[in-house]
């Protein structure tokens, strides 16, 4: 087992106080997000818990629960007294999807237009099936 | 884990008046608890309690399993920072560091150099003649250095500019990550809290309205909107902490564990601000409200 990268931190975390979203969820979609867009790859190191806590003036237990969900999805492995280290990828297939995905949205966008919907009324019959669509995947 | 502030019935009389009243709470250790609420609520009468500046008038109050301020050995696990960060004017930034040393059995000397050295402070310098972030960093040191187990501090940030409030939050939560601290620290900015705190304490007009972790707050109170309703006529299990009407429309901010079912209400997250504004408006506007839902119904 060879690790070159050892201290490289590769990542930089940022808030945004004002997108509602919870601060640990903003650090997950921060990761995974770099981790799809390649920044991130396999043995990468996390910034260090006090590293982040230091930058941001966040509350450990923010990044530690953040770091503890990524390991739980198989993203990330923490070894105690080192750090934590990227051990799983999220590229592939997700990417390949986008490209047809994009097209059916557009079609679907153009008979909205066309049935008389205007910017805000698309925008509000999208958010709110997207949410009774999460609601019965929870149920 | 053993409570880090536990009361039970907690009161303090100031002459006629109680400035706490039935105050009880059980905050486990290893949090960083906010305590918010607006001026005059109580919240520097409930820290002076926890580290034993006063005495209480009704009930109970416990600090990591002892009675506040009870001897040198509950003393040095109890760390105190008091309103707008009090140093001494006339003293060095070193003379306060040997200060400290003297004072303090636990005291930790290279912890304490290391971030005079980091913030950068002149030690030959006199503390009335630094900053007021300089100053708030100078006693955050102070109290830090002693190495408590819990930290208690009186509106750390209030008077800080909105630089020096971020670098001593960020500060303050290194000591946290490093050391293992349990915190409690009072405001009534809670933008700042939020990022920082991960139990809240809601205190208005002498008592407690809502305590808990932060994750189960937010994820137990919902924004309803829907047509108007009249909240008596709710299902039980929903809590309603505020709720305003038109002719139409009726807007709740409701605590339940369960899901909201019913389909006539739009159901949004609730941020923290919100959260605490509405327990805030529910202590201090009740009879205003009241007296609109008449007219409503009229």
């Amino acid at each position: 087992m060879y690790l070159v990268k050892c201290e490289v931190v590769v990542i930089e975390f940022h808030l945004d106080a004002r997108s509602g979203v919870a601060p640990y969820r903003q650090l997950i979609h921060q990761v995974r997000h770099a981790l799809r867009l390649g920044l991130l790859r396999e043995g990468d190191q996390l910034p260090k818990v006090k590293d982040v806590v230091a930058g941001l003036a966040i509350n450990p237990n923010t990044v530690l629960k953040a770091y503890r969900e990524l390991e739980y999805e198989g993203l990330v492995a923490a070894r105690p007294g080192i750090g934590t280290f990227v051990t799983g990828t999220l590229d592939g297939g997700p990417l390949a999807a986008h490209q047809p995905l994009r097209r059916d949205l557009a079609r679907w966008l153009a008979k909205a237009r066309r049935a008389g919907l205007d910017d805000e009324s698309i925008e509000a019959l999208f958010a709110s099936t997207f949410r009774s669509a999460s609601e019965e995947d929870i149920a | 884990m053993s409570a880090a502030i536990e009361t039970e019935g907690l009161g303090k009389r100031y002459r006629r008046q109680w400035a706490l009243t039935d105050c009880t709470l059980s905050i486990p250790a290893g949090h960083v608890v906010g305590l918010v609420g607006p001026n005059g609520a109580g919240k520097t009468t409930l820290l002076s309690l926890a580290v034993g500046l006063l005495a209480p008038d009704a009930g109970t109050i416990e600090v990591l399993g002892g009675m506040p301020g009870a001897g040198p050995t509950q003393l040095a696990r109890v760390g105190f920072l008091a309103q707008d960060s009090p140093v001494y004017a006339g003293l060095s930034v070193a003379d306060h560091l040997k200060l400290g040393a003297r004072l303090n059995p636990g005291w930790d000397e290279g912890l304490a150099r290391g971030r005079v050295d980091r913030l950068d402070l002149d030690p030959g310098q006199k503390a009335g003649t630094l900053s007021g972030g300089q100053r708030a960093q100078l006693a955050l040191t102070l109290a830090i250095a002693k190495r408590p187990e819990l930290l208690i501090l009186d509106e750390p940030v209030a008077s800080l500019d909105p630089l020096a409030r971020r670098e001593f939050l960020a500060d303050l939560m290194q000591a946290v990550a490093e050391q293992q601290l349990s915190v409690v620290l009072s405001s009534h900015l809670v933008a700042d809290l939020e990022r920082v705190c991960d139990y809240l304490i809601v205190l208005v007009g002498s008592r407690v309205r809502v305590a808990g972790p932060v994750d189960e707050l937010l994820a137990t109170h919902h924004l309803l909107s829907g047509p108007y309703r009249d909240p008596a006529t709710l299902p039980g299990g929903l809590k309603v902490i505020s709720a305003s009407h038109t002719d139409v429309q009726t807007t709740l901010l409701v605590r339940t564990s369960g899901g909201i079912l019913d389909p006539a209400w739009t159901v949004f997250q609730v941020g923290l601000e919100d959260l605490v504004l509405a327990y805030m408006s529910q202590a201090t506007g009740r009879r205003r409200r009241d007296n609109h839902h008449l007219e409503v119904r009229k």
